[in-house]
């Protein structure tokens, strides 16, 4: 069971910010906090992660947690468009690391019409360093383009050298989209720009502004119930559980973005009534672009647990007519009984165990709500790459004292979890493993841990499942040998 | 509505329930502007064929599934083998994030690693005040004994200096005088992971050895090199080495650090090679590589520090272990016990035993050069025939080697050496000219679902299974799990083609 700490976590965030050199000890003071009282009616978070100090530079050094701009870029938004080929331009690396880790799933023939499990690299030599890679890019277009010839469209995903070495990637795609005659989006997304993925999901938001939203987009039925969905990967398939309950609500996805997108999907999103974003953090640009440009408003929400599922069907529904409200009334009405059932099945097993979440920029406040649907309480919670507009968002998700870190580094969320010791932690793949050893059970809540979708209500029942399984896996039982004494 | 909480579907069944079915189709056919099927299906079948394969062979500038990493990750790995060590990589800090996700992917263990953290200030001005800051942090929280550091691309493009940037970080007292921060530069747009190894281990070995006088004893060093079974293989090396009796000093031991019991603690380091044994090993006779290519450097460096060296392609199989055993027992004058003969019996006993099932049978093998010579040498040891073997990071050096192996046994004869080419080129060749197995990683398991051919999992990265990498492939012992791996693949295959009650039945045999 976690420990309750008598004085709060205060004296703990001093522990911890004691092991660090003056310095280092002066920036990271900002970033941990408690999460003080609410007024009511004031959704603002009241801890010292306010919106001054998050979104700044990792410290050197320390472990941070943070990926880049790239991944940002390629990893997260572009990646899962399906049709488009998706060149990692510079260096092998960055291309292996992320190749198929984040289980964009989508259908169609891979190699053929879906290239998102691919890693096509430019594969950049001393000579590209030195003598410049556009040319290698050019040839790198053209190969593609004879190789794939169902690919809509060619993203160009710049690692850190392109910038350093000058290379004009624009000029190129301009160039090639007059050879080949397909969409070419040239992205400045180098690992260096930037403090964390945050900027990069920013650059590739910009780059579908500039590069995409122009294009002619194809032929569809318009209707006055159009939607696109925004910020959701279809990590383990959220985008599709979220989809079958907009779609019996009655309205129509035309734009999937950019989880199992293709490149019309994109190109056709502004011709919709309404943009649902999920991931606030990594999307809200082209959705704020979208509304001042093609008058598209735009909403958030949240489909993770049920309360959130219904207060989000509802909303979405209030922007509708009343034959759509009265179908989001049906939908809930039907999908009650599962979500009893779930709950007559997990909760018992599930409630007042405390959960420590450490994710990126969305859901470590999205998720919470559905670990309270299931009695859960959050201890503690703090993010990757979030900015000021997301602590905002954040305080009505959680409870006066919890434990608030931002942009956490291995040494603090390693003794915040030994001190605390929750009954789970819920962060990336980097952290599981350590948090495992210490027998505290563990889910990635990145990739769902090669499970999902956790979107939805088909999505909410393999949640609440897996929350079980990793909690109540006899394992954690085992991990003092009987012969040795336990401490 | 399919979901129930009685029987949770998961993704692999929900989405194939027809709610999802047709919504899926729907979704095709009204919003994603797709080909249609028939469209699809000719180039589907284009990509399998000749004309397809000439023009993909013909590629110059893209490269596509390449099975090979960055030099980075090869440093990061070899450093996680030294006592308390830990990896500082300057440059830019998603790199980090992803080599410590790669290793962790793998080993399904903690991999632990900083970074400089440099931003677009430190591209214009240089990394110096994050390394300074760096060092100091990380010695403050990590304790480490040893910080080894490595570049990613980032600082290797603006041209900072680590040798000076260390001692000007040492100058402001970042970490004491005397704390070692051996470092290597290594670019990612040279060679590949085997390179950053050997980078990382030349600049540790440097860094003990330099000021050093060697005092030459009979202990001998060996290097394993990148190995993603060397949690499984080191442990297996070291008994061997035990029951020869040998002074030997093993130089990058991951066994234990990628291989951390659960029991309550969190180890951020453990095991590895002692730093007092690392200096002492400048005095050892002779210094031996399992892989070559991921040591050129460091053994020249061993050369020019008075010892004998040799080099092996990652022992496997029964050659590669003899050879191996023999160098080290004619470099120490310790015998090879009767316990390790007994093993070698009874490794040859079971491949007399399996021999029909393999014999024949034809391989496509990838992976990284060492690797690959050893896959290669082994299959053929069991009458298998490589047919294809390709190194994306291997060049004109090793396809002579492998030629030339290739040349010295019947089973060779039939097959083609593919140096520098990448995972979408191999599906083209398997696809004009298919084998009945393919050797990888876990990479290979498109290939397998696009041209119907087993793949066997047995090198670096294997993802989509788990534990393997505690298992040795080398030695005798090494081998015969080797051994099981292609036989259960054969087999479960043969079950599968006979499995269909009252279809194709006939041959489902109990015995085999």
């Amino acid at each position: 069971m976690a420990k309750d700490l008598e004085d709060g976590y205060e004296t703990l965030i001093e522990e911890v910010l004691s092991a660090y050199p003056k310095k280092a000890q002066k920036k990271r003071a900002k970033h941990l906090g408690v999460a003080g009282p609410a007024e009511a009616g004031d959704t603002e978070i009241l801890s010292k992660c306010d919106t001054v100090k998050s979104n700044v530079k990792s410290v050197p050094g320390v472990m941070t947690i943070r990926g880049c701009a790239y991944a940002g870029s390629k990893g997260v938004v572009w990646g899962p468009v399906k049709d488009m080929v998706h060149i990692s331009h510079g260096p092998v690396g960055c291309g292996h690391y992320s190749w198929s880790q984040r289980r964009n799933y989508y259908t169609g023939t891979t190699g053929v019409d879906s290239f998102v499990t691919f890693q096509f690299t430019t594969d950049f030599q001393e000579k590209d360093i030195v003598f410049g890679g556009d040319k290698k890019l050019e040839k790198t277009i053209d190969e593609i383009n004879e190789l794939f010839p169902l690919s809509k469209g060619i993203s160009v995903q710049s690692e850190c050298p392109i910038g350093l070495i000058g290379d004009d990637i624009e000029a190129v795609a301009r160039k090639k989209k007059k050879d080949v005659n397909k969409t070419i989006v040239p992205v400045r997304c180098e690992g260096f720009r930037g403090v964390s993925q945050s900027l990069g999901h920013h650059i590739a938001n910009d780059c579908i502004r500039d590069w995409v939203l122009e294009g002619e987009g194809s032929e569809f039925e318009a209707s006055d119930y159009d939607v696109n969905i925004i910020g959701d990967y279809n990590i383990g398939g959220d985008a599709w559980s979220s989809r079958i309950l907009l779609e019996e609500i009655g309205l129509n996805v035309v734009g999937s973005w950019s989880g199992d997108a293709t490149l019309a999907e994109m190109e056709n999103a502004p011709k919709a009534k309404l943009n649902l974003i999920h991931c606030y953090r990594s999307m809200n640009y082209i959705c704020r672009h979208m509304e001042e440009k093609h008058g598209v408003p735009w909403m958030e929400y949240n489909f993770f647990g049920p309360s959130q599922i219904a207060a989000s069907l509802r909303a979405i529904a209030a922007k509708f007519d009343k034959t759509i409200q009265d179908n989001a009334e049906k939908v809930i009405a039907k999908y009650q009984p599962l979500v009893d059932e779930i709950m007559a099945k997990y909760k018992p097993r599930l409630e007042g165990k405390k959960v420590m979440l450490y994710v990126g920029g969305l859901r470590p406040r999205h998720v919470a709500t559905a670990y309270d649907d299931l009695g859960m309480e959050i201890v503690g919670t703090g993010y990757e790459f979030a900015h000021g507009d997301d602590y905002k968002r954040t305080g009505e998700h959680i409870k006066e004292g919890t434990l608030i870190y931002d942009d956490v580094t291995g040494y603090e969320l390693e003794k915040f979890i030994e001190t605390i010791r929750p009954d789970l932690v819920g962060s990336g793949i980097k952290e599981k493993y350590p948090t495992q050893k210490m027998g505290i059970p563990f889910r990635q809540m990145h990739s769902w841990d090669y499970s999902g979708p956790y979107h939805g209500y088909d999505g909410f029942a393999i949640f609440a499942r897996d929350m079980d399984l990793a909690i109540n896996n006899p394992v954690w039982g085992m991990f003092d040998a009987p012969w040795k004494k336990s401490a | 509505m399919p979901q129930s909480a009685d029987k949770v579907l998961d993704h692999n069944t929900l989405f194939h329930e027809p709610e999802y079915k047709d919504m899926l189709k729907n979704k095709r056919e009204t919003y994603e502007n797709a080909p249609a099927a028939p469209q699809v299906t000719e180039i589907l079948d284009w990509t399998k064929s000749w004309d397809y394969r000439e023009k993909n062979l013909a590629r110059e500038a893209l490269v596509i599934n390449p099975a090979k990493a960055c030099q980075p990750l090869g440093a990061v790995f070899a450093a996680a083998g030294f006592e308390g060590t830990m990896s500082f990589v300057h440059g830019s800090q998603g790199c980090v994030a992803y080599y410590r996700s790669h290793l962790s992917r793998h080993f399904k263990e903690p991999a632990s690693a900083v970074s400089s953290s440099m931003t677009e200030d430190a591209a214009v001005f240089g990394g110096l005040v994050n390394m300074v800051d760096g060092l100091a942090n990380t010695y403050a929280l990590y304790e480490p004994k040893m910080i080894a550091v490595s570049t990613t691309c980032m600082a290797e493009v603006i041209g900072d200096d680590l040798n000076s940037f260390i001692i000007q970080a040492k100058d402001k007292g970042s970490v004491p005088e005397d704390f070692d921060v051996p470092f290597a530069h290594t670019p990612a747009f040279v060679g590949s992971h085997v390179d950053g190894y050997d980078n990382m281990m030349k600049g540790i070995l440097g860094h003990f050895w330099k000021d050093a006088e060697r005092k030459a004893n009979d202990s001998i060093n060996i290097i394993p090199g990148f190995d993603g079974y060397a949690v499984g293989n080191n442990r297996e090396l070291t008994r061997m080495l035990d029951a020869m009796g040998v002074d030997y000093t093993l130089l990058s031991d991951v066994s234990d650090v990628y291989d951390t019991p659960s029991d309550g603690e969190f180890r951020m380091y453990d095991g590895g090679t002692k730093l007092e044994d690392t200096k002492a090993a400048l005095n050892a006779k002779a210094t031996l590589s399992m892989q070559e290519y991921n040591t050129k450097k460091t053994l020249e460096l061993c050369e020019k520090a008075g010892q004998e060296t040799a080099i092996f392609h990652y022992p496997m199989g029964v050659a590669g272990t003899d050879e191996f055993l023999m160098k080290v027992s004619e470099l120490t004058g310790k015998a090879i016990p009767d316990s390790l003969t007994l093993e070698r019996g009874r490794l040859v006993d079971a491949m007399a035993d399996s021999q029909a099932y393999l014999h024949g049978k034809t391989y496509a093998i990838y992976g990284d050069p060492d690797f690959v010579y050893a896959m290669a040498r082994f299959v053929m040891e069991t009458g298998g025939e490589p047919t294809h073997c390709l190194a994306t990071n291997g060049g004109k050096e090793w396809k002579a080697q492998m030629e030339e192996l290739l040349a010295s046994s019947p089973f060779g004869a039939n097959c083609q050496v593919w140096a520098g080419k990448d995972l979408w080129h191999l599906r083209s060749i398997l696809a004009t000219e298919p084998t009945d197995l393919l050797i990888g990683s876990s990479y290979g398991k498109y290939l397998e679902r696009d041209l119907g051919i087993p793949l066997i999992r047995l090198t670096f990265p294997i993802f989509d299974r788990h534990h393997h990498h505690r298992f040795p492939t080398w030695g005798y012992q090494g081998a015969l799990n080797v051994l099981v791996k292609l036989l259960d693949t054969v087999f479960d295959k043969l079950d599968t083609d006979t499995g269909k009650l009252g279809e194709t039945d006939i041959s489902f045999d109990l015995t085999r």
